[in-house]
């Protein structure tokens, strides 16, 4: 079983490599080395903070939009081009083939996040190299513990070991959006209906939290109010949970428990949702 | 269709078990400072309908990042008062960000300040000098109000310090301030100096300023800076301290 889900995987992998979807680190260089050069006349605080505000946003953007679209694109283009009956009619079984795609997707999210995440470190070095030797070169006559704080003010205002993390949550937030997509997918029709699906629980998931507090507090409203709030705090998953790059960028740092809890939360859903994708595939007409 | 509603069904239990992870989740991430941002009315007026959105969908630092460089922008065109209000909309998305707080108040502080008092538009003396004071208040809110929001930074409470002392004239405040700053974890040294030279101006705090000042001189020999010894000296004559218990008086 596990071959078959590796040949899918990789086959899914290379469709969709060949669908030059790699087009898009060019466009993230770009968003990344253009801001860094429009606010070279920011001071190198603003600056990195800028760099990194922009980074991980378009980081987050471009995954999330490739988990969706991505996902959404495969089932229906099986169906027409007639791969799918192809591969059924072998001793594969659904949930295999399901597994399959949705693991080609997640590799083709990890390796669109490691390039992005080194596009983005890379012009980052880049600049923090190029601020480091002004400095020095502005300090060239200070006192050596002088010059030491100010290189340490530039270092400190770069990396940051935070960022990991965060770079960790914004991949796994993605793989569970191409679950999400993936059990849209098994019941819709289009990939239209699915992308427009997909783009709407995106939204709802960022309200959950909200919601479900409302909920839960208790506060009087009418029983259709609370019976809607309560439908989308228990339906959707709470994606505002998976923000923690915002947080990180601006200096907070991510304690170990949380990160491990937000990570295994991402794939408890990934596996749920992949998990109700394979029943309902399972029964579906083709 | 049957495997449809089952899956639905299956979806609400998965619903009901997640809830305590989710809300826990929700709660150990807020206790650690993660997820502050207010995202409500006040807020949606700030940002725009499209800007909210972007918030809503968990864009906060790049909107933050854009807004922020319009703020830069309002600066090249002395839009002050522009300014102020994209300030308050940048650091609302990004109550966590030291950065937004501490150079918000410092264009309100030093750059519209100096502005207001040298604004030819407005005859009046005593009005550009209440002008440039609003902007000095403008300043140290920002920074307050950071201090609420980050209140383990040491930076903001020096930033605090530094415009009390240099904006306010108000020693005692910005004594205090320093002091604070010292106290929280990877202050810089400097920080428990300034707060025994400001309390050394602070009537009634001389005894404090000198009990401070002379732990540094006494365990830090790299601390000992002319400034320092030459305020320690004056408060040992202002508090009438012992000869004995003098510094030595080789030092300057």
């Amino acid at each position: 079983m596990s071959v078959q889900v590796g040949v899918i995987a990789r086959n899914t992998f290379t469709e969709l490599v060949r669908q030059r979807v790699f087009y898009i680190i060019l466009v993230f260089a770009l968003c990344a080395i253009g801001s860094s050069i429009f606010m070279a006349r920011l001071t190198f605080q603003e600056e990195f903070q800028m760099l990194k505000d922009v980074c991980l946003g378009a980081m987050s953007i471009f995954t999330s939009l490739l988990a969706i679209l991505a996902t959404a694109s495969f089932l229906p283009k099986d169906i027409e081009d007639r791969t799918l009956y192809n591969l059924l009619s072998k001793p594969v079984p659904r949930f295999v083939y399901l597994l399959g795609k949705l693991s080609g997707i997640i590799l083709l999210l990890l390796l669109f996040t490691l390039l992005m995440s080194a596009v983005f470190f890379l012009v980052l070095w880049l600049r923090e190299q190029s601020v480091l030797l002004q400095t020095r070169s502005d300090f060239r006559e200070a006192a050596p513990e002088e010059l030491g704080a100010a290189l340490k003010a530039v270092t400190d205002a770069t990396f940051n070991a935070n960022l990991f993390p965060g770079i960790l949550i914004i991949f796994v937030k993605s793989v569970l959006l191409a679950s999400l997509t993936l059990l849209i997918s098994t019941f819709a029709t289009s990939s239209l209906f699915t992308i427009m699906m997909a783009a709407a629980v995106y939204f709802i998931g960022h309200l959950q939290a909200t919601a479900r507090e409302y909920w839960l507090q208790g506060i009087e409203i009418k029983w259709w109010t609370r019976l809607l709030v309560a439908l989308v705090a228990l339906l959707f998953p709470d994606l505002q949970s998976f923000n923690l790059a915002d947080d990180v960028i601006a200096g907070a740092a991510i304690p170990a428990n949380i990160f491990l809890e937000t990570f295994a939360l991402g794939w408890v859903y990934t596996a749920v949702y992949f998990a109700l994708s394979a029943l309902v595939f399972a029964g579906r007409e083709l | 269709m049957i495997r449809q509603t089952i899956a639905l069904l299956l979806l609400g239990i998965f619903g009901i078990i997640k809830m305590p992870a989710e809300k826990s989740l929700d709660a150990a991430q807020r206790q650690a400072g993660l997820r502050g941002t207010a995202l409500d009315l006040d807020l949606r007026e700030m940002v725009g309908q499209r800007g909210f959105l972007a918030a809503l969908s968990g864009f906060r630092s790049p909107l933050a990042a854009l807004l922020w460089i319009e703020a830069h922008n309002a600066w090249e065109r002395t839009e002050w008062g522009r300014m102020a209000a994209l300030f308050d909309a940048v650091t609302t998305l990004q109550p966590r960000s030291l950065l937004y707080w501490d150079m918000a108040s410092w264009h309100m502080a030093w750059n519209a300040s100096a502005a207001a008092l040298q604004d030819r538009s407005q005859p009046s003396e005593a009005l550009r000098i209440r002008n440039q004071r609003q902007y000095f208040k403008l300043g140290r809110d920002y920074l307050e109000r950071g201090i609420k929001n980050n209140p383990e930074s040491s930076f903001l409470y020096r930033s605090l310090g530094v415009l009390l002392r240099d904006k306010f004239e108000d020693h005692c405040g910005a004594g205090e301030a320093f002091l604070k700053a010292s106290q929280l974890p990877g202050a810089p040294s400097y920080t428990g100096r300034f707060a025994g030279y400001e309390l050394a101006r602070c009537p009634g705090r001389e005894r404090m300023a000198y009990e401070l000042l002379r732990k540094l001189y006494e365990t830090e020999p790299d601390g000992r800076k002319p400034a320092l010894i030459i305020t320690l000296k004056e408060l040992e004559k202002r508090l009438d301290v012992p000869e004995s218990q003098r510094i030595s008086s080789d030092v300057y």
